[in-house]
């Protein structure tokens, strides 16, 4: 796992159901820990205009986009129909202290 | 026995007159489709979907597989026809496999044009016509940068829409000075030129190509006058042609296609052919639409229902070239005799310009809007067609269309401008997929999703076409109940339910964790039951509700202080001045309510920013009460009457930080000249001479105009305080969450509300609730500003994996 190329985000940072923005070499990831604890990660940017999705609120899977209410599954990145397109996701899993994110997913 | 149907082409033309055979006559046919592609019918025209990432393969499907089971339709994919024998009627495949049939249908469409340039067998070049073409070109964006497109027409501008999508850098070398010569005339080409430039991509115009350079991969262009282009990935986009080999061998009659009749007919009995391979009265077609009217003339005439002959079509194109919408019909190049009219909107990028001769509508360009695509149509088929194109050029087209509803829309006229949707396309929601519904209409189609203005255009088209059977509608709240507001409050009263998620699990929610819409909406209801128990569950509440500032396009936010009545003075100018200044705010604008916006604001300046400002949140980004607008009264104006500002300023320190089911927006007038524009707002308050005010609420400025009603005439301003406690305190016990109150005083009636705010016996219950809801309300900004939990993200620093 330590060689992998990927990002740690400290988990003390997060709340779940509420995004947080992290500057990443593949661009700002948005970080998500679920209701149940589990991370998400995706590029933080809606495939319809390119929109902050960090804030947004988080049901279940899914994050709804804070400009025009598109709603981005957190598994696979797609916009659910009638929208169409997604955003890429990244690995992300609990390591220690830390959440690892790594774009191989 | 059956008769035998095989079509060799598993495309768009081919299968589209499978199924029109099948509507026809489901039963009559063994129907077997050969298609060369592994995948099942898909939608070409939208393959730079695919390639751009917008969607999958699987988006794009057009008939999947279960399509071909359900009809029995017997389907061959990644299997190529290789020979054909008209006299025994039977067709070689490549794996060797015989098939006979009685019936032909050749739906081989066309094959992309390959300039014979030298150095064209190298890796790395390649068409665009197919899945696998995107998949290299998918492939190729991962590991190089350069990408140049040869061709400026449709294709290769999608082509190169989709690389740069892709992250490559993408240019395009055209052999003309215009783009899409064949679809627009030279202005609009510019237009489009520009347009796709400022998106990024490179041109290279009025350049011939001479080789390809490189050694195993191509790494560069050379043109005709010299100059190297790098290209680690070069697309060939510069036409088609039939795909005509396998009829040719065959001996049918070959020109440019397969010639066929005016029925699908082609020179041999029992063969037919249909779509891009197939020539009709000396045209092949390339365009979706001629190829579906070729398919239904041929399925009529394979089914013996041989009705109108095809006698060619009017060619048209309408389309969306990288976000830009483009039509063109008929003439668009001014020749002779030709008169052009034009219009020109710079400001949002439109352009319409219409030929006529002797009267007479040649064809034309539209640029930017293709709303008026239909009525070009029209009038081209008129022969006074010129006489009438006033109503293109005018508002005069507009006005009429609204005033005469509907029915007078015509089908390609836009009903949602939020979203693009057209009349046609809610009306086909309506009839091929079942809608019944706005909500079915609005998740089919999006009509209605965005601002919502629409929704009573979409409800006459359900009536139009649905007629007697469409049902009341139930409001719900969501998808994800069927129950509405009104049952939802009853069930959390009687129940005693405390918290979002008791609702969710106890009224058995369909997504356990709610969505977007009911979430927000449960925890108004939670906060409005239950003002002193109630935890706000900050969750679900939306991003400008979280974190006290309204969120914009690009991710920052604005910030707008308290300005009670929009009455300010010298300090407080200068601290906004200085923060301004101190945080490098990039905008700094009045707003329409009387107060100073602060706009492009980082998320992590706003604690500090706040500090600086060292005012109250002035609730510009929340479902609650914004402000009160107010003019100058009796204080200085030499008409007022009443003293607008202290009393605006005395209703907004009473009601601000109060959450309501949507934004509540207030005024206060000194005199009946109304300044403050009282007639459309929520509340408000007009000055009377004699010390009386007038309060007027339930008005609209914003979606759907509306003017608000007179709700009563009091004496004195703290009677007009104590009315609009109970006015809002019965709004926000019985309205939808973000319903204003123009719609909700509609729905419940003016008398009726009077019936509750004016009674003596009511409405100190409501001024009671109301107070009892504003004492737990405290300045958030002050209290946000500490709330680490909030700010974390410059915190949540992420540290490369192996650096830790």
């Amino acid at each position: 796992m330590e060689s992998a190329p990927g990002l740690k985000v400290p988990l003390e940072g997060l709340i779940p159901q509420q995004g947080r923005r992290v500057a990443s070499p593949w661009g700002e990831v948005a970080v998500f820990l679920l209701s149940n604890g589990e991370p998400r990660a995706l590029l933080n940017r809606c495939p319809h205009k390119g929109g902050t999705l960090a804030e947004g609120i988080v049901c279940g899977e899914y994050v709804f986009c804070t400009q025009h209410d598109w709603k981005i599954c957190l598994k696979d990145g797609k916009a659910a129909p009638p929208d169409s397109g997604s955003t890429p996701v990244f690995k992300a899993g609990i390591v220690g202290q830390h959440v690892v994110i790594q774009k191989e997913g | 026995m059956k008769r035998k149907i095989l079509v060799v082409g598993n495309g768009m033309a081919g299968v589209r007159c499978v199924e029109e055979i099948l509507r026809l006559e489901p039963d009559a046919f063994d129907i077997t489709i050969v298609g060369a592609e592994p995948h099942p019918n898909y939608n070409r025209i939208l393959l730079s979907k695919v390639l751009g990432g917008e969607g999958g393969l699987e988006d794009i499907i057009l008939n999947p597989y279960s399509w071909y089971e359900e009809h029995g339709v017997a389907l061959y994919t990644g299997a190529e026809v290789t020979g054909l024998d008209l006299e025994a009627r039977t067709a070689s495949l490549d794996n060797g496999q015989e098939l006979g049939f009685d019936e032909l249908i050749l739906a081989t469409g066309s094959l992309p044009v390959m300039l014979p340039l030298p150095g064209v067998e190298k890796e790395g070049v390649i068409a665009f016509r197919d899945v696998k073409d995107c998949e290299a070109m998918r492939e190729a964006a991962r590991r190089y940068q350069h990408a140049v497109v040869i061709g400026g027409g449709l294709l290769g501008l999608e082509a190169a829409r989709g690389l740069l999508n892709l992250g490559m850098q993408a240019r395009v070398v055209h052999v003309l000075d215009c783009l899409m010569e064949r679809q627009l005339d030279p202005f609009a080409s510019k237009l489009l030129q520009q347009d796709l430039e400022r998106q990024g991509m490179l041109f290279t115009m009025e350049a011939q190509s001479e080789r390809i350079l490189g050694e195993d991969r191509v790494q560069a262009l050379q043109l005709k006058d010299g100059r190297v282009l790098a290209a680690d990935l070069l697309v060939m986009a510069v036409g088609i042609k039939p795909n005509v080999a396998l009829a040719k061998a065959a001996g049918l009659e070959i020109k440019r296609g397969i010639v066929c009749d005016d029925f699908m007919r082609a020179s041999k009995p029992h063969v037919w052919a249909v779509g891009e391979c197939a020539e009709h009265r000396g045209l092949v077609y390339g365009l979706v639409a001629p190829l579906y009217e070729q398919g239904l003339v041929l399925a009529r005439s394979l089914c013996g229902a041989e009705g109108e002959a095809y006698t060619g079509s009017t060619i048209h194109t309408k389309l969306k070239v990288s976000g830009v919408d483009v039509f063109s019909a008929g003439e668009f190049n001014e020749v002779g005799e030709t008169k052009a009219y034009r219009f020109r909107d710079d400001f949002s990028g439109v352009y319409k310009k219409v030929l006529a001769r002797e009267g007479r509508v040649v064809g034309g360009v539209l640029y930017g809007d293709t709303s008026d695509s239909q009525k070009i149509l029209q009038l081209m088929r008129e022969p006074d067609g010129e006489a009438r194109l006033s109503a293109l050029f005018g508002a005069a087209s507009k006005e009429v269309k609204e005033a005469a509803g509907v029915e007078a829309m015509a089908p390609a006229d836009i009903v949602c401008s939020c979203n693009g949707v057209s009349k046609q396309s809610i009306l086909d929601a309506i009839k091929t997929k079942g809608c019944s519904s706005v909500d079915q209409i609005k998740a089919c189609t999006n009509a209605a999703r965005s601002c919502g203005g629409c929704k009573p255009l979409v409800q006459d088209l359900l009536k139009m076409a649905m007629g007697p059977d469409l049902a009341e509608e139930k409001e719900h709240i969501c998808d994800c109940t069927e129950l509405s507001r009104d049952e939802v409050v009853a069930e959390i009263k009687a129940k005693s339910l405390s918290t979002g998620k008791e609702v969710r699990m106890v009224l058995g929610w369909k997504n356990e964790e709610g969505c977007s819409k009911c979430r927000p909406a449960v925890n108004y209801y939670l906060n409005m039951l239950f003002p002193d128990r109630h935890a706000d569950e900050v969750s679900s509440r939306f991003v400008n509700e979280r974190l006290h500032a309204n969120i914009q396009k690009d991710g920052t936010f604005s910030v707008v202080p308290r300005i009670r009545g929009g009455v300010t003075n010298p300090a407080e100018l200068r601290r906004i001045a200085d923060a301004a200044e101190k945080f490098n705010v990039p905008m700094v604008k009045i707003t329409g309510g009387q107060r100073i916006d602060l706009l492009g604001v980082k998320k992590e300046d706003l604690p500090a920013i706040w500090a600086e400002l060292d005012m109250p949140s002035g609730y510009a980004y929340a479902k609650a009460l914004r402000t009160v607008k107010t003019c100058v009264g009796s204080e200085f104006c030499r008409y007022g009457v009443g003293d607008s500002t202290s009393l605006g300023i005395a209703l907004e320190k009473k009601f601000e930080m109060l959450n309501t089911p949507a934004k509540v927006k207030m005024a206060v007038s000194g005199c009946p000249r109304n300044c403050a524009e009282c007639a459309i707002k929520d509340v408000g308050v007009v000055a009377v001479d004699g010390g009386q005010w007038d309060v007027f609420t339930g008005g609209n400025g914003g979606v759907s105009l509306k003017g608000a009603e007179l709700l009563a005439r009091v004496d004195s301003a703290e009677e007009v305080i104590a009315l609009t406690a109970a006015y809002l305190q019965h709004y926000r016990e019985t309205a939808n969450w973000n319903e204003r109150t123009a719609p909700w005083q509609e729905r419940l009636g003016l008398e009726a509300i009077k019936a509750v705010v004016l009674d003596p016996t009511r409405a100190p219950g409501l001024v009671e609730r109301m107070e009892a809801t504003l004492a737990t309300y405290k300045d958030p900004w002050a209290a946000a500003a500490k709330d680490a939990g909030l700010w974390k993200d410059s915190a949540a620093k992420a540290l490369p994996v192996g650096q830790a």
